[in-house]
C-alpha cells in the first residue's frame, strides 16, 4: 500500500501508548441495564439543563407576565367579582400548572433537537430498549419542570398565599403528576417531528387553548356548554381543579368567595375529589407515555 | 489479507472471531416501489478493512443500516459477529461499533462527557471506563482535549472523537458511514492512517462505507456498489489488475467529431467524461502515436494513465463515480463495458 508512506507531517499522528489494550465487554440486557439507561438519560436532560441557564430564565418568564403583569391588570377591572380575593392570589394556583407545563412542553422538545443534532442515533443504536430512552425523557423532563414550578412557589408570598408543609408538599406532587403527564404528551407528540420550527408551531396551536381551557385565569364554572366540554377533556384542568383547592384550602376567605372561585371540577354534576382528579392525571400521562413509547419503537 | 499494516500478536487472551466477521445472504431491502438493495451476498472476514465504495443512493447506506440493526430487510439474512441482525438484534449492538455519516455527539458535553454517556449507555463495567476512555482518546491523538466542548472542536476532531467513542465498548467489528465526508484531505489522510492503525492495534473488523475512490486504496477488499447490486468484490490491486486496460483521455476542438472519428478509424467507442472525451486501450502509450498519425480531428492535449479504481468503477457501472453522482441514470449506461474490457457484472 504506498498511501501509507505519504502521510502528512503536520497533521496529529496517532500516539500509541505501549501498555496493554484495555479491552472491556458489554454485557447481555438485563432488567437493571434498561433502569440504568434510563438513569443516563434522565441524568443527560438535567445535565443539559443546568447547562442552559438562558432556558431555565426564558420558561420564567412567561409565569411571571402572566402573574403580575395580567394579573395586576385584570386584577383592577376583576375587583368586583372575587369577593375580596386578591386576583393574583386566584390565579397563582394556574400560573403553578402553567410553569410546568410551558416547561414540560420545552423539555419534551429536547427529543427533536436530539434528532437534528443527530444524537437520538446515538441513543437508538445503543442495547437499550426504546422505551427505556422515552421513559428517561419523560422523567428528565418531569423532573426540570417540576424544578421550575418549585421556583414559582417561592413567590407565593408575593400573592398573599401563605407557606406551609402541606402546601409545598401538596404542590411539589400536583406539579410532578402535571410535568410527567405533560412531557409524555409533548414527546408523544414530537416523538416522529423532524425539525424543530414544526415542533413549535404544533405546541403554539396547542398550548394556549390547553392553557386557556384548562380554568387556570378563571372558573371553569362559567363556561358555556359547549367549552365545558372541552375543558373536561383537558388533562390540564385535572391538575388546575386540585391545585387550586390545595391553595385555597390554606387561605382565610369569605364562603362565599370560596364557593364561586373554587368551584371545583365536576362530572355529570358529581364533585370529583381531589385524589380522583390527581388519578386521572397520572391516568392520562401514562396512556401517553405508552402511545410515545408505540410511537418510538415502531419508527425506522 | 494484503494490508500494508501488519497485524501486531496480541498481548491478551481474547476470543479471537472464527470464521467471518460478516456474512450477508440474498439481502434485499425495497422502499415502496424503490429496490434500494437488490439481494446482495458476500462476505468480510475477521479482521478485514472492507470498503463499500459506490455514488450515493447505489444503497450503501441502506445496507450498512440493515447490517447496524436500524433498518428490517426486505427479505434474506445477514449475521454480524456471528450473530443475526434480525432475530438477534441486541448481541450485533453489543458487538458493533458505529460512526456515521452525520454526527452524532452531544454538542453541549465535553469528551470524556460524551464517551462516558457512551460506556454508561453500554454497561460497561465502570471500573474500565477511565482506563477505556484514555486509551480511545490516546489513539486518536484527543487525551489532552478530553474536557473540551465538543461544540469547540473542529470537524476533524468530532469525526476522530465519534471514532475514539465507537471503540470505547471493544467492539468486534466497526463500522463507518463515509467517515471523511466532508473533511479536508489532509484531515482525511490523518484519519485513514488512525483507522489502519486502529485495526492493527484493537484487531477489529473494520466496515466502511465512501465514495471517494482514492480512499478505497486503504482498504484490503473492496465492494463496488451500483444501483443495489455488488457488481465487483475484490482487493484494490486485483480489481485495478483486471483492467487490462490504460485510460486515454484526449481534448479536441470537437469532442462529438472525435468520437465518431474514433470509432470509424480505430472501432473505439469513446465518450465524454468530466469534460474530456476518454477511452480505454490496453497498451495506451504505444496507441498515442497511432491516434495524432490517424485521427481526422486535430487534439489539443492528450494523457494516459494507469487503471486506477476509478477504471474499475467505469469498467463495471459504465460512468465514473462522479458522473454516476451528477445523473443516476447515467449509471445503468454500461455502453464503455466492452470498451474498457472489463469483466461483465454478476
Amino acid at each position: 500500500m504506498t498511501t501509507t508512506t505519504e502521510r502528512s507531517t503536520t497533521a496529529p499522528e496517532p500516539q500509541f501508548d505501549e501498555t496493554e489494550i484495555v479491552r472491556v465487554s458489554v454485557p447481555r440486557r438485563t432488567a437493571t441495564s434498561e433502569l440504568r439507561a434510563i438513569r443516563i438519560v434522565w441524568h443527560r436532560e438535567l445535565v443539559r439543563f443546568r447547562n442552559d441557564k438562558m432556558r431555565m430564565i426564558t420558561s420564567l418568564v412567561q409565569p411571571f407576565l402572566f402573574l403580575f403583569v395580567l394579573g395586576a391588570g385584570i386584577g383592577t377591572l376583576a375587583q368586583a367579582g372575587t369577593h375580596g380575593v386578591n386576583f393574583k392570589t386566584f390565579i397563582f394556583p394556574g400560573i403553578l400548572c402553567m410553569t410546568v407545563m410551558f416547561t414540560a412542553m420545552f423539555s419534551a422538545a429536547s427529543i427533536v433537537w436530539d434528532r437534528e443534532f443527530g444524537f437520538l442515533r446515538e441513543m437508538m443504536v445503543a442495547p437499550v430498549r426504546r422505551s427505556s430512552i422515552v421513559i428517561g425523557k419523560v422523567l428528565g423532563g418531569a423532573t426540570v419542570a417540576t424544578f421550575q414550578g418549585l421556583i414559582v412557589l417561592a413567590l407565593a408570598w408575593s400573592v398573599h398565599v401563605p407557606y406551609s408543609v402541606g402546601l409545598i408538599f401538596g404542590v411539589i406532587g400536583i406539579q410532578l403528576l402535571l410535568a410527567f403527564a405533560i412531557t409524555s404528551f409533548g414527546i408523544m407528540v414530537a416523538i416522529r417531528i423532524k425539525q424543530m420550527q414544526s415542533f413549535m408551531g404544533v405546541m403554539q396551536m396547542i398550548v394556549m387553548p390547553m392553557y386557556f381551557i384548562s380554568g387556570a385565569m378563571f372558573p371553569a364554572s362559567g363556561l358555556p356548554a359547549w367549552l365545558t366540554v372541552l375543558n373536561r377533556i383537558d388533562p390540564l384542568a385535572y391538575a388546575v381543579d386540585p391545585m387550586r383547592r390545595l391553595v385555597f384550602s390554606h387561605l382565610t376567605i369569605s364562603p362565599i368567595a370560596r364557593r364561586v372561585l373554587d368551584p371545583g371540577l365536576t362530572w355529570w354534576g358529581w364533585k370529583m375529589p381531589a385524589l380522583l382528579e390527581c388519578a386521572v392525571i397520572l391516568l392520562l400521562g401514562l396512556i401517553m407515555l405508552s402511545i410515545a413509547i408505540w410511537r418510538f419503537s415502531a419508527s425506522e | 489479507m494484503t494490508a500494508g499494516v501488519e497485524a501486531r500478536p496480541s498481548k491478551l487472551n481474547r476470543v479471537s472471531l472464527t470464521g467471518p466477521a460478516i456474512t450477508v445472504t440474498n439481502l434485499t431491502k425495497t422502499f415502496g416501489d424503490l429496490e434500494a438493495v437488490k439481494g446482495v451476498n458476500f462476505e468480510v472476514g475477521a479482521r478485514e478493512v472492507f470498503g463499500f465504495l459506490g455514488p450515493n443512493g447505489a444503497g450503501k447506506s441502506t445496507t450498512i443500516n440493515m447490517l447496524c440493526t436500524l433498518l428490517k430487510p426486505t427479505s434474506g439474512t445477514a449475521t454480524v459477529a456471528g450473530h443475526d441482525v434480525v432475530t438477534e438484534r441486541d448481541d450485533v449492538r453489543r458487538n458493533i461499533g458505529l460512526v456515521f455519516q452525520d454526527p452524532t455527539l452531544d454538542g453541549y458535553l465535553t469528551a470524556a462527557q460524551n464517551l462516558k454517556l457512551h460506556a454508561d449507555l453500554y454497561g460497561v463495567q465502570s471500573n474500565l471506563v477511565q482506563p477505556r476512555m484514555r486509551q480511545v482518546l490516546k489513539m486518536v491523538g484527543l487525551w489532552d482535549r478530553k474536557d473540551g466542548t465538543v461544540n469547540t472542536f473542529s470537524g476533524g476532531m468530532r469525526r476522530r472523537l465519534e471514532i475514539a467513542r465507537g471503540l470505547m465498548h471493544s467492539p468486534r467489528v466497526l463500522f463507518l458511514d463515509e467517515p471523511t465526508i466532508g473533511l479536508d484531505p489532509q484531515t482525511r489522510r490523518s484519519i485513514w492512517s488512525y483507522i489502519r492503525e486502529l485495526q492493527a492495534r484493537e484487531e477489529i473488523t473494520i466496515f466502511m462505507t465512501t465514495h471517494y475512490m482514492d480512499e478505497a486504496e486503504w482498504c484490503d477488499r473492496i465492494a463496488i456498489m451500483d444501483g443495489g447490486e455488488i457488481v465487483a468484490i475484490d482487493s484494490p490491486e486485483t480489481l485495478k489488475a483486471g483492467i487490462g486496460t490504460d485510460r486515454v483521455t484526449i481534448n479536441t476542438a470537437d469532442d462529438d467529431a472525435a468520437i465518431a472519428a474514433l470509432l470509424e478509424t480505430f472501432g473505439i467507442e469513446a465518450k465524454i467524461s468530466e469534460g474530456a472525451v476518454t477511452f480505454g486501450v490496453p497498451e495506451g502509450e504505444q496507441f498515442v502515436p497511432r491516434l495524432f498519425a490517424e485521427l481526422s480531428v486535430p487534439i489539443q492535449a492528450v494523457s494516459v494513465s494507469r487503471p486506477t479504481l476509478d477504471d474499475v468503477f467505469m469498467a463495471f457501472t459504465g460512468s465514473t463515480i462522479r458522473d454516476a453522482e451528477e445523473d443516476p441514470a447515467k449509471s445503468r449506461n454500461r455502453a464503455m463495458l466492452q470498451v474498457m474490457g472489463g469483466r461483465p457484472p454478476r
